[in-house]
Order: C-alpha cells, then structure tokens, then sequence
C-alpha cells in the first residue's frame, strides 16, 4: 500500500518505521532539510523535502496513487489543509490527521477529515488503565457507530456482587460479551451467570450508555 | 454590519478602521496584543487576544451572532481552519479568507469558501501598471 506521511517529526519518523517494516511502500514530506537527511542515512530514500499543503509538492510525491494520508505534524491547521489538498485535489481515499489540540479532534471529524486521532485523549485514555480504581476501560472506539467495547471490573464492595445477569437493569444498547475470572477460561455470561468480585467483564456499550453500564456493573 | 476579523496585521487593521469608520460594529482577534497597535485611535470596535483557529475563542468573540468573517492572519492553513470554523460550525453568512498559494485558494474556492490571493491579485495589478507604461 502506498502511504505519505506528512511531517519527518518522532511521530511522522516511528511510523514511516513501523509502516516500512509492513512492508508498506512510505514516503515522507517534511520541509526541514536536516530532517530529510536524517530520514535518508538511518532508512533510505524515503523522505522528500516540501510543504505537504502544496499542491505542487504533492502531486510530485503522486498523492493521488496514494491510498492513506497521514498528516502528523505538530500544527493543527497544517495537518488539516494538508489532508483537505489531499482528499479534494488528489482524492486520496483515506486521510488521517494528527490532533494536538484535543477540542479539534471533533472539530476535524466535521470537516471531512476521515480519521482524526487526538493524541492527548490517546494518552489519557492509557493513563486512565494504569489507574487501579479506575473501573472502567475503553479497549476499542468504532467511531463511525460511536459503539466502543470497554473493560469493567467488578469491584470489591460494588452492588452487582452476587446478582444474576438478569437481575441488573443494563442499558438496553449494551452487551456482557465475555466474563474473565481469576484462573478460569473466558467465558460467556449468561443470563444466569452470578457476578463475583475481581470479575471482569468485557462489554459492548455506546458512548452514551457508558456511564449507566459503569454504574449498574460497579458502583457501591 | 456585524463583522469579526482574525489577524490584525497591516490588512486586517486597516480592513478593520474602514469598516468602523464606516460605522459598522467590528472586532479584531489577534494572538498578539502588539498588533493592536495599528488599529487608529479613533477605532471603536473590539480588539481581542484569542487564536482564531480555537473554536471557543471564535464563541467569545461574538463569532456565532456575526455577519460577516474575514480571516487575514499570516498563514493560509490558519486563515483556511478559521474561515471553515467560521463557515460550518457558527454559519456566519459571509466568509472571506485569504490565501497567498494561488492552487489552494483555487481548491478551498471549489470547497465553498470565498478566498482571495493576495499573489495573484497582485501580480495581475502589476502587469497592468506595467503595460500601461
């Protein structure tokens, strides 16, 4: 797959790394020359120097053969302009944007970019895990439907403890997918299954019933 | 006329003076409170320290009851994500951008926002003085 990163900065630079290892073929624009060259000793001839909002410098690096667009650099109207060119110049199918202000990552969304990633809810969101008390992880957002699938743990002293499935009221748009519990095989709970403490559940939930799910499943 | 312009360099300033002498209601926003020193002193709108590209910022500074936005900061990309800010979030009516790369501004055109480059504008003016001679 062809993909062009905007930006040689330690984002852009990782993951022309990663995507090259793939065995993606990557190119990256970056208008420091000193970056290119750097780019060019450590993995070879896959960094350009230019603007990547320039329509010129674009379609010199053949944007419109490209099937992912990524624009990572540390500016937010940059990567926005850059993934805007790409999409109504060189209608590139898949365009993906680097936020570093986390209010534009919606923002972003509406303005057609396909794929905005708020590096800093990234980071929250991992610290959030690291969190022990923190009952309530989000695994994976499927953007388009605003379905997630979240992680809760059962703790200690929380309502749930020894009830049934289906003595909780669970939000009608959420789904118990699978039971984990200490030394046992996953399984899948049923509507008999009695909730223990340490339990965890990995559910299917929406972004609006995510706090009603938490609430039923592990509050005191 | 209610008017919010992003960028109070020479441009914006003097866009800025015309349209308040004009006696229309006008705030500048500029990152720099310095720029605010090229707005006369006669100047009766509001001037104020925000970046344009910030969607709240844009809220305060009225941008939501506007009729009109003009983005004229240095940049294309911050003039173009104002302008669209301005444009699809806060439907002002009219919004006018500048950009000097005349390829965008031919794209953000085809977008739908009104731009004008100032390289192009220019140039064509020059030929003109030029050919006159």
């Amino acid at each position: 797959m062809y993909i062009i990163i905007i930006g040689g900065g330690s984002v852009g630079y990782n993951l022309c790394k990663a995507l090259l290892r793939e065995g993606h073929e990557v190119l990256v624009l970056d208008k420091d020359a000193t970056k290119c060259e750097s780019f060019e000793d450590e993995l070879g001839s896959v960094c350009i120097r230019g603007d990547g909002c320039e329509v010129s410098t674009l379609a010199e690096a053949g944007v419109s053969r490209a099937e992912v667009f990524i624009a990572a650099t540390d500016e937010d109207e940059d990567n926005l302009v850059a993934c805007q060119v790409a999409k109504h110049k060189f209608g590139v199918p898949r365009t993906i944007a680097r936020v570093n202000d986390p209010k534009n990552e919606q923002l972003f969304k509406k303005l057609g970019i396909d794929c905005p990633i708020s590096v800093t809810n990234l980071i929250l969101e991992h610290i959030e895990e690291k969190i022990p008390t923190h009952p309530l992880i989000h695994l994976l957002t499927m953007g388009e439907e605003k379905m997630e699938v979240v992680e809760v743990k059962i703790l200690e002293g929380s309502t749930s403890v020894g009830k049934s499935i289906k003595e909780l009221s669970l939000p009608p748009d959420s789904i118990l997918a699978l039971l984990i519990r200490n030394g046992q095989k996953p399984q899948v709970p049923t509507a008999d299954t009695v909730l223990r403490a340490n339990d965890r559940i990995i559910a299917l939930t929406t972004t609006g019933s995510e706090e009603a799910l938490q609430k039923e499943l592990a509050s005191n | 006329m209610n008017v919010v312009i992003v960028g109070c360099g020479r441009v914006g300033a003097q866009l800025a003076s015309l349209l308040d002498a004009d006696g229309h209601k006008v705030t500048v926003l500029d990152i720099d409170a310095h720029s605010f020193r090229r707005l006369p002193p006669s100047f009766g709108g509001t001037a104020l320290v925000g970046d344009g590209t910030d969607e709240e910022v844009q809220k305060k500074a009225g941008v939501g009851e506007a009729d009109a936005f003009v983005a004229v900061t240095q940049g294309d990309n911050r003039n173009v994500m104002a302008a669209q800010i301005a444009r699809n979030i806060f439907n002002v009516p009219k919004v006018l951008c500048r950009i000097y790369d005349p390829l965008r501004k031919d794209i953000y055109e085809a977008l739908g926002i009104d731009a004008v480059s100032p390289t192009t504008v220019f140039a064509q003016l020059l030929r003109d003085k030029l050919l006159a001679t």
